[in-house]
């Protein structure tokens, strides 16, 4: 018999809160964490906006010793996992320590220190690169830095697929524990790309909005007005546990992670393949794991990145797949508070997931004002909507056209 | 100037190593008093040769175990 899998612990570092209560609460008021960016100089770019971290204080949990050899991602990341952590009781031991492992992705990894590192190399030659500079700059190094600082000696590992990273990883980290390799998983993802030249990079494929005058109001998914989507950072960390697992140890159960879908579109580097049959693929691929049919989804945490392309196949491919059912189903994107956390995006996308099941509140798609004819779906418009629902998708697509798609249940004993 | 040197590598310890001042004396190894790995020690010495304008090989590097063992090598090579 297959394991069943629960979620005991949330964690989340987000433009809106650094933990989760301040995080549910800001999606909740439909409060945007998007505004200038006041870290370098911008006059030069067309995006002059970004959903930043604020008030950041990782000194909480780690030395700063440590701190000095950590990308920004990693410091998210192990934050979040910290909060994770203390959130699920979870305690570590000798005894079960190897039966704990760690699955956190970036999109991006540390390009923070590689840019700074490159500028001394340029500047002051070779012999000035950092000797962390590696061990700062590979995108596993989260995953690597949270299993070292919890001593947890069990699967280890991250996943790269850009913006499905976060879903990618949670996925991935539900099968380990499923098919026995670990009794309880830190999985999630982590990103801090908000630095000049991937503002430069993202700006020229005109994949970002340029609504510099009202940084609030630029990302608005699925509506008409939508002119790119906002970068954003943060991680988004979950303790994922077998069911017996948590319940030897007496956990408080938050929900039940029940299906796990995952496709490549295999047709453009970025855009995504007309129709979305990629999407509906990664969407049935979880259904069928988790033994629904689509009129069993309640509610969808959309991609939703506020791109011309994206809502438009999003919407159509959910309208394909879920049929008369996509009219009846809610869909929202916390991205129009958060910005696109990119590899992060499916963490904390599932952190909010996981508690629109236990508040029975869904998070609004803000911004929404003028409905566009080809995204005519419940977008829960600009204001959160008191529903019990029993289960949820999260759907994160990613560059190179890796598709995602989670499903998390209300828990019960049954 | 053997003094002035140290007060200023003790000041590099203490920021880089996040170690207590008091624990950084002549006889203290950086690997097992101060807990310096060997990335640790090559980012010191990157400093160092920045504070003290002055370049330490990777043989002689590899020499320095204490922090008096750095202390007097900049003291005879410093111009």
């Amino acid at each position: 018999m297959v394991r069943r899998v629960v979620v005991t612990g949330l964690g989340a570092v987000t433009p809106v809160g650094n933990d989760v209560p301040t995080f549910w609460q800001s999606l909740v008021a439909g409060k945007s964490g998007i505004r200038e960016i006041d870290r370098f100089d911008t006059s030069e770019y067309p995006c002059k906006i970004a959903g930043l971290v604020t008030d950041f204080d990782p000194e909480r949990y780690v030395d700063k010793k440590e701190l000095r050899h950590m990308d920004m991602f990693t410091q998210y990341a192990l934050y979040a996992a910290h909060e994770a952590v203390k959130h699920s009781g979870l305690v570590i031991t000798d005894e079960n320590r190897n039966r704990i492992g760690v699955y956190i992705g970036s999109g991006i990894g540390g390009i923070g220190t590689t840019l700074s590192n490159y500028r001394i190399l340029l500047e002051r030659g070779p012999k000035r690169v950092s000797p962390f500079l590696v061990p700062m700059m590979i995108g596993d190094m989260a995953t690597g830095q949270v299993s070292i600082e919890f001593g947890v000696g069990g699967p280890n590992s991250s996943t790269v697929s850009a913006c499905a990273t976060g879903s990618n990883a949670i996925g991935d980290a539900f099968k380990i524990i499923e098919r026995g390799a670990a009794d309880a998983m830190i999985a999630g993802g982590a990103e801090a790309a908000v630095v000049d030249i991937a503002l430069a990079g993202f700006s020229n494929m005109k994949a970002l909005s340029t609504r510099n005058d009202d940084p609030t109001g630029a990302s608005r998914p699925f509506e008409k007005d939508r002119d790119g989507f906002v970068m954003g950072e943060g991680a988004g960390i979950l303790i994922l546990e077998s069911l017996e697992h948590a319940q030897a140890r007496g956990a408080k159960i938050l929900a039940e992670i029940v299906g796990y879908g995952m496709s490549g579109d295999a047709y453009h580097v970025t855009a995504p393949a007309p129709g979305g049959d990629g999407a509906i693929r990664a969407m049935q691929a979880a259904l069928d794991d988790a033994g629904l049919q689509t009129t069993d989804i309640d509610y969808i945490n959309a991609h939703g990145t506020s791109t011309e392309f994206n809502d438009r196949i999003e919407t159509l491919a959910v309208k394909r797949l879920f049929g008369d059912h996509a009219y009846r189903l809610a869909m929202s994107s916390i991205k129009s508070m958060t910005g696109h956390l990119l590899g992060a995006a499916g963490g904390v996308e599932a952190v909010a997931c996981v508690m629109t099941l236990l508040e029975g509140i869904l998070p609004p798609t803000t911004n929404y004002h003028t409905p566009d004819p080809e995204c005519d779906l419940d977008y829960v418009p600009n204001v959160a909507r008191k529903q019990d629902v029993q289960v949820v998708m999260s759907n994160s697509f990613g560059f190179g056209g890796h598709n995602a798609s989670l499903i998390f249940r209300k828990y019960t004993a049954e | 100037m053997a003094n002035e040197v140290f007060d200023r590598v003790k000041k590099i310890i203490v920021d880089r190593l996040s170690v207590d001042e008091d624990k950084i004396t002549l006889d203290a190894t950086f690997k097992d008093d101060l807990g310096a790995d060997s990335l640790d020690i090559v980012e010191l010495i990157m400093e160092l040769e920045d504070e003290f304008d002055l370049e330490i090989s990777d043989e002689d590097a590899e020499k320095i175990s204490t922090v008096g063992d750095v202390v007097t090598y900049i003291s005879e090579h410093q111009g």
